[in-house]
């Protein structure tokens, strides 16, 4: 069955397909360290490319070649990991990446609201959270911070 | 809703969007608690958020800690308080050293209506527990003290809506605890906080900020390193915002021991944390997060003075009873305001668990707030409650009420108003029981005359290596520990949590819990010997070392 996920608030299709998986209509999704290791394989490569950045992966080194990539996905390795989240906005905020960031890896309907106001816009969630997950972006209707879901004006000065 | 004192207090009060978010939130709890009781995530799943919400699950019951943002409380919360330990506990709330209070007894399934209890007198467990930027918390005297630079609880405020639900930093590598002061003496123990503010001039004379990092007790204590000398106080936010990125990016995740940003910013050593914060900080300096001076003007006008009354200094002590006397002298404290004195509410009675008080005391305290203090109380990070406003003449009548309720033992900075964790009792991750260590304590040194001459000294006792009592910073400091199932201590001495801040040296092998005020004892028998005029005991220790006091307590038998 091919994997479905939530994205800009709708559960669809997966239309990318990681190394090792069949090809699929979107695109391909590497691996960073394989990227790195030969960024000249996919050179003349008409097809859109995605990338897994894993916990310790450092943005800056992606920030070079961000235009060649169409989507960024940052794995969540366990309940505890939490790298994603600066990731998320770095790639958003510093970088200007436009993409689909997307969260997979463990990611529960709990972690939605707060990587969404980190900039990701798609979630790999287990079949039984998909149907009832868009739920999640309700959760809080008012902010303490700027973030670049807010245009970065302090909601403090809104506030005054 | 209208609530009596709330009118009074000088203290942030909730607009639409605060309490959008703390409503919010007990809807979003009670979700998650419906599904875990449903079956619908796991027990860790559960962990995961619950922690982030100051539900732990301990040795007998689940314990809520609650948020008492930089110790502020209106009469109206603490009643509050009083209900719901009445109504959901077994009548009692434990202060902490943390400027929270932990209710012991609840039931998960009504921990959401505590919640919704909470979030109608504007307070909240939101980022109590879990590795997430937890309560910031200040000093105690904060808009009272005489020599202050300046009120750090505007700025405290201006941190805590930054840090609550900050989406970036909810899933730290481990806890991330924040203090602020404005007073030279620090009494927020901001030394060993993952990080520490200090209100200070610049070069111009202006304020601005001085910030620390890398403190912390625990396993491995460390004092704070000074990141920035002097950060302007539009910059606050984004500096703190670069710290943590830089560590939530950096900081050790495959060992919980060594995950706190002390370990990262020991490893990096200060001057690479420095240089990668501040080079983070550039980046993000001029974005959303710089306060503009409306921000600040706005945040301040909440902590205005209350109105005080033009009154003369007076002296209620001169002709007094004894027993008036010694509390006036012990219990409370110097008023910037002519005519107003600060009054600490002991929490700290002989036979009582230190920081522990009842339903009816937090109801009494709160209507003696309404009655002697602008309707506002405050807790301090040493466990006790004080009423910071109170007009001096007024001292003899509230001294009888406190008195007749408990919370009059003239005991503050001496011997006996012992910082204590829960331990053993009711904690499960304690090794030895602290509430009967503080017991012992008090029922050999019961001598008020002995305890007075042996001046300001700092014991606190922690169950277990977490250091919650603050056992490392402690003029001398108890930590239970577990050997072969026995309950025993190791002893340090010479620690202090002020602006002098310093890790107090082990004595020597650890003693059985039945040796452990014979040992105080012997400790303080050489003070006495050994002490030239006007010096604590923790300078005599810092004088001497810690070998006379080894000498003494190891010389003969350790048994008493």
């Amino acid at each position: 069955m091919p994997r479905r996920l939530l994205r800009d608030g709708r559960v669809v299709a997966d239309d990318w397909g990681y190394v090792g998986e069949p090809a699929a209509q979107r695109g391909r999704i590497v691996g960073f360290d394989e990227w790195l290791a030969d960024k000249s394989a996919w050179d003349g490569s008409a097809a859109s490319l995605g990338i897994v950045l894993k916990p310790a992966h450092k943005v800056e080194l992606l920030a070079p070649d961000l235009a060649r990539f169409e989507l960024v996905a940052a794995e969540f390795t366990g309940p505890a990991e939490g790298r994603g989240y600066s990731q998320g906005r770095l790639l958003r905020e510093r970088f200007g990446f436009r993409g689909e960031l997307r969260a997979r890896g463990y990611v529960r309907y709990d972690q939605i609201f707060l990587l969404a106001r980190c900039g990701f816009t798609s979630f790999e969630l287990a079949d039984g959270e998909l149907e009832s997950a868009a739920t999640a972006f309700g959760t809080f209707t008012a902010e303490y911070q700027p973030t670049n879901d807010l245009g970065l004006t302090h909601p403090l000065t809104r506030r005054a | 809703m209208t609530v009596r004192g709330l009118c009074w207090a000088a203290m942030y009060r909730y607009d639409v969007i605060d309490k959008t978010l703390v409503n919010e939130r007990v809807a979003q709890f009670r979700d998650q608690t419906r599904r875990f009781l449903a079956g619908e995530l796991s027990d860790d799943e559960f962990k995961h958020l619950r922690l982030r919400n100051g539900l732990y699950l301990q040795r007998h019951a689940p314990m809520l800690r609650v948020a008492i943002p930089y110790g502020l409380l209106s009469s109206a919360q603490l009643r509050r308080l009083g209900a719901i330990a009445r109504r959901y506990d077994r009548g009692y709330g434990h202060f902490t050293t943390r400027q929270n209070i932990q209710f012991n007894w609840p039931k998960l399934e009504e921990v959401p209506d505590i919640l919704a209890e909470l979030a109608e007198v504007e307070m909240h467990a939101i980022q109590t527990s879990g590795n997430c930027i937890r309560n910031t918390t200040s000093d105690h005297l904060a808009g009272v003290t005489p020599n202050e630079l300046d009120d750090p609880r505007p700025w405290c405020e201006i941190i805590r809506q930054w840090s609550t639900f900050h989406p970036e930093f909810n899933y730290l590598p481990r806890k991330f605890k924040i203090a602020v002061t404005g007073a030279p003496q620090d009494r927020a123990a901001s030394l060993v906080h993952d990080v520490g503010v200090h209100l200070v001039r610049g070069p111009d004379g202006e304020l601005g900020f001085e910030i620390l990092a890398g403190g912390g007790l625990g396993r491995t204590p460390i004092i704070g390193k000074v990141v920035r000398e002097f950060l302007p106080r539009q910059h606050l936010l984004s500096y703190l915002e670069a710290v943590l990125r830089v560590y939530n990016l950096e900081g050790r995740r495959d060992n919980l021991t060594k995950a706190r940003i002390k370990i990262l910013v020991k490893s990096l050593g200060i001057e690479e944390f420095r240089r990668r914060v501040e080079a983070e900080w550039e980046a993000i300096r001029d974005r959303g997060l710089a306060l503009h001076d409306a921000d600040i003007v706005r945040m301040q006008s909440f902590f205005t003075p209350p109105p005080y009354r033009a009154l003369a200094d007076a002296d209620p002590a001169t002709g007094a009873s004894a027993a008036f006397r010694a509390w006036y002298r012990y219990n409370t404290a110097q008023h910037k305001v002519p005519g107003y004195r600060i009054v600490y509410v002991s929490l700290k009675k002989p036979g009582v668990a230190p920081g522990d008080a009842t339903d009816a005391q937090l109801e009494l305290i709160a209507d003696l707030a309404d009655r002697y203090s602008f309707g506002e109380a405050r807790v301090t990070h040493t466990q006790n409650l004080l009423l910071a406003d109170v007009e001096q003449e007024k001292t003899p009548e509230l001294w009888r009420l406190l008195d007749a309720a408990g919370l009059a033992t003239p005991n503050i900075n001496t011997l006996t108003d012992m910082i204590c964790c829960p331990g053993l009792d009711f904690c499960s991750l304690a090794n030895a029981g602290s509430i009967d260590v503080a017991r012992l304590i008090n029922e050999r040194f019961d001598d008020y005359d002995y305890l007075y001459d042996l001046g300001e000294l700092e014991v606190k006792m922690s169950g277990c290596m977490n250091a919650c009592g603050h056992h490392h910073v402690g003029h001398i400091g108890i930590l239970g520990v577990d050997k072969g199932g026995e309950e025993w201590y190791q002893i340090t001495i010479g620690g202090a949590a002020g602006a002098d801040a310093s890790l107090g040296a082990v004595i020597g092998p650890s003693v059985p819990k039945s040796d452990v005020a014979e040992t105080i004892a012997r400790l303080l028998a050489v003070y006495v010997e050994q002490r030239q005029p006007e010096e604590r005991f923790l300078d005599t220790v810092r004088r001497l070392g810690v070998k006379p006091f080894k000498e003494r307590v190891y010389a003969a038998s350790a048994a008493a």
